[in-house]
């Protein structure tokens, strides 16, 4: 069914027909309309959820984790501080293979306080055994939610995903949606190490130093079974409801002399970009980096590669930067852009290109080269 | 509970879990923080409960329970959700959860059993430990009061809510039946003597529990829907306290303490016998 949506009301649609029997969250900006939305759904009976309003977002994601070890469906949603606040436990659900499903409303870290979009927040959870999505467009961050149940509870997963969309830009953003039938997309859940006084056992007990490793690797080997469980769903997806994704989103890429990796909103805007520098006969192509978690393998071999880091990790660099500088030996030119919610423009995208100087470091606005 | 725990010689969480346990029967999971607990479950892949046990971090318990026993309701499933937290996962880092827990009216046991320090890390100071007590971060002794933990759930307005003392194991058990009867939020705070903590002998486990009560130092009683009932031996205390020094004397965290602070217990104990007084009186 068409309609028009923000990213928040879009998501908190998607949870509503994935129907997780519990949902604890606490309000943070930009996030606060996904379980606003969430609630008058519980309230209103059009879902058949408990919504607990809990006091903190540590507990927010603990109240996740009690709920999901029962073996139910699960959702949260948060943002920025919420997000590191939670952070204790986001490790947790992973290290417990319980496949809860997040919202992160990307949004900038304080001091001082700013509520406008930055990826740092999300990027900070990167090494917790998460699967991280980030979507450009309200029709995506609805698409990737119902995705994300069913990757999550897939079995040969079994991880948390979380589903990241750019605070104002896509949260507060009306466009266009496409709302689907779900049928029987996501499965009934059934998780395997689901809680049951039947059968007593120890969750979590102490753990010598000849076994933690046994269970690290295993995320790790589940991570790696996730690729081809986002390729399956994907291709089910496109199949069922005629909408194609994949870990990235290329555009004009095949014959491009330079390309343009961006997340989240910045690469589709890059798009635009590419477009004008097409133009002017710069060959240019933009691929836009979808799943952060699992990461994916780029193909950028004998390009020239510009990466846009909404996000940045301090002694180091872009943190996009860096993941694909240890992935590829081509070079780099790194544009520190939006930190804050500070404004890029396709026009400003394309002059990060045009003015490119590979293997160095370009923070916009402070014109710093470095 | 199992034989064999990895629990301390002369424990008295593990005689108290035994009767938790016991009173609260197989259709049960309970939550454990990061506590002696943790560590007296045993070393995967054994468990030493024959209970579901999950365990979770340290300030997480109450919201995690919160989260399994929606669940588990939303489900049509009656299985006892009980936290077991000790002190320092209770009175400090605990607190807001177990706040949030209550207010939100969550249908759980929440019991803290209170050896009075962070026992698991070696004896570090807590909200719980009283006044004038050694530990290794108040080597001089503790310069204040014990968080009054039990006044701060009553705030909660929970249906029902009860002390008890290791030494008393039929008292635990008990009270463990009847708070599961309730709907709701409950609590239990049990009073866990710690023979390495409070050093004194192993085999002096229940005489100090004994000695807490019978001194005045810890009161037995309940509070149903308000209605205070203060505890048959804690009724004797209240009318021929024991010396403060028996209770104190034999514990080596006590030894050298300021006569000073004795007084100052001392006179804790008799506000703290009247206020509750009072509020059975009045709750009658």
């Amino acid at each position: 069914m068409k309609k028009i949506a923000t990213g928040n009301k879009t998501v908190a649609e998607a949870v509503k027909q994935a129907a997780p029997t519990v949902v604890a969250a606490y309000p943070i900006t930009p996030q606060t309309e996904i379980v606003e939305q969430i609630a008058e759904f519980v309230t209103s009976g059009q879902m058949p959820s408990r919504y607990i309003a809990v006091e903190s977002e540590h507990s927010a994601m603990a109240a996740c984790i009690g709920a999901s070890i029962t073996g139910v469906r699960t959702f949260t949603a948060t943002s920025s501080h919420g997000l590191l606040y939670m952070h204790e436990m986001t490790n947790w659900a992973a290290g417990a293979r319980l496949p809860i499903v997040m919202a992160n409303v990307n949004r900038s870290l304080g001091p001082g306080w700013n509520i406008w979009a930055e990826h740092t927040d999300a990027l900070q959870e990167r090494d917790t055994g998460w699967l991280q999505v980030y979507v450009s467009s309200v029709q995506e961050a609805y698409d990737a939610t119902l995705m994300a149940f069913r990757i999550a509870e897939h079995n040969n997963v079994l991880l948390p995903v979380m589903v990241n969309l750019d605070g104002f830009l896509l949260s507060h953003i009306m466009q266009p949606v496409d709302t689907v039938e779900l049928g029987d997309f996501i499965p009934a859940i059934h998780l395997p190490h689901a809680i049951d006084p039947r059968h007593p056992a120890g969750y979590g007990t102490l753990t010598g130093p000849d076994q933690q490793f046994r269970f690290r690797w295993d995320i790790e080997r589940s991570m790696r079974d996730s690729v081809k469980v986002i390729e399956e769903t994907e291709k089910e997806f496109a199949r069922r409801f005629g909408r194609k994704y994949g870990f990235t989103e290329d555009y004009r890429c095949e014959d491009a002399e330079v390309i343009v990796v961006a997340m989240g909103t910045l690469g589709k805007e890059a798009e635009v970009a590419i477009d004008l520098l097409r133009n002017e006969g710069i060959k240019a192509g933009s691929m836009r980096l979808r799943w952060l978690r699992p990461f994916p393998k780029l193909n950028l071999k004998g390009k020239q590669v510009v990466i846009i880091d909404r996000d940045y990790s301090f002694g180091r660099g872009g943190i996009l930067a860096t993941e694909i500088m240890a992935q590829t030996k081509e070079e780099v030119y790194s544009v520190i852009a939006g930190l804050g919610g500070q404004e890029v423009t396709y026009d400003d995208i394309a002059g990060f290109v045009r003015t490119r100087r590979m293997g160095e470091e370009f923070w916009f606005g402070v014109n710093a080269h470095v | 509970m199992l034989k064999c725990t990895s629990a301390c010689a002369g424990c008295s969480d593990s005689l108290a879990l035994r009767y938790v346990l016991k009173a609260a029967g197989p259709d049960t999971v309970m939550v454990v923080p990061a506590c002696c607990t943790s560590v007296i479950q045993g070393i995967y892949p054994n468990t030493a409960f024959n209970v579901p046990v999950y365990n979770i971090a340290f300030g997480a318990a109450a919201a995690c329970a919160s989260g399994m026993s929606n669940a588990f309701r939303a489900e049509g499933k009656k299985t006892n959700v009980i936290v077991y937290a000790g002190d320092g996962g209770t009175l400090d880092i605990g607190i807001q959860a177990m706040s949030g827990a209550f207010e939100r009216g969550t249908d759980f046991l929440y019991i803290c059993y209170d050896n009075e320090a962070y026992g698991n890390t070696g004896m570090q100071r807590s909200g719980g430990t009283p006044m004038g007590a050694k530990t290794t971060t108040t080597p001089a002794g503790k310069t204040d009061a014990k968080k009054d933990i039990d006044a701060i759930v009553a705030a909660h307005d929970p249906p029902y809510m009860a002390t008890a003392c290791a030494a008393y194991p039929q008292d635990i058990f008990k009270k463990v039946q009847k708070a599961l009867t309730f709907r709701g939020p409950t609590f239990l705070h049990i009073l866990a003597p710690c023979p390495p903590g409070w050093r004194y002998p192993t085999e002096k486990t229940v005489e100090m529990g004994k000695l807490a009560v019978k001194s005045g130092m810890w009161v037995l009683y309940e509070r149903e829907y308000g209605k205070v009932t203060i505890g048959p031996q804690s009724k004797v205390a209240m009318k021929k306290p024991l010396p403060l020094e028996d209770y104190l004397s034999p514990q080596g965290r006590f030894k050298g303490i300021d006569p000073k602070i004795v007084e100052i217990l001392k006179q804790r104990i008799t506000r703290n016998f009247q206020r509750l007084a009072a509020e059975e009186e009045a709750s009658a």
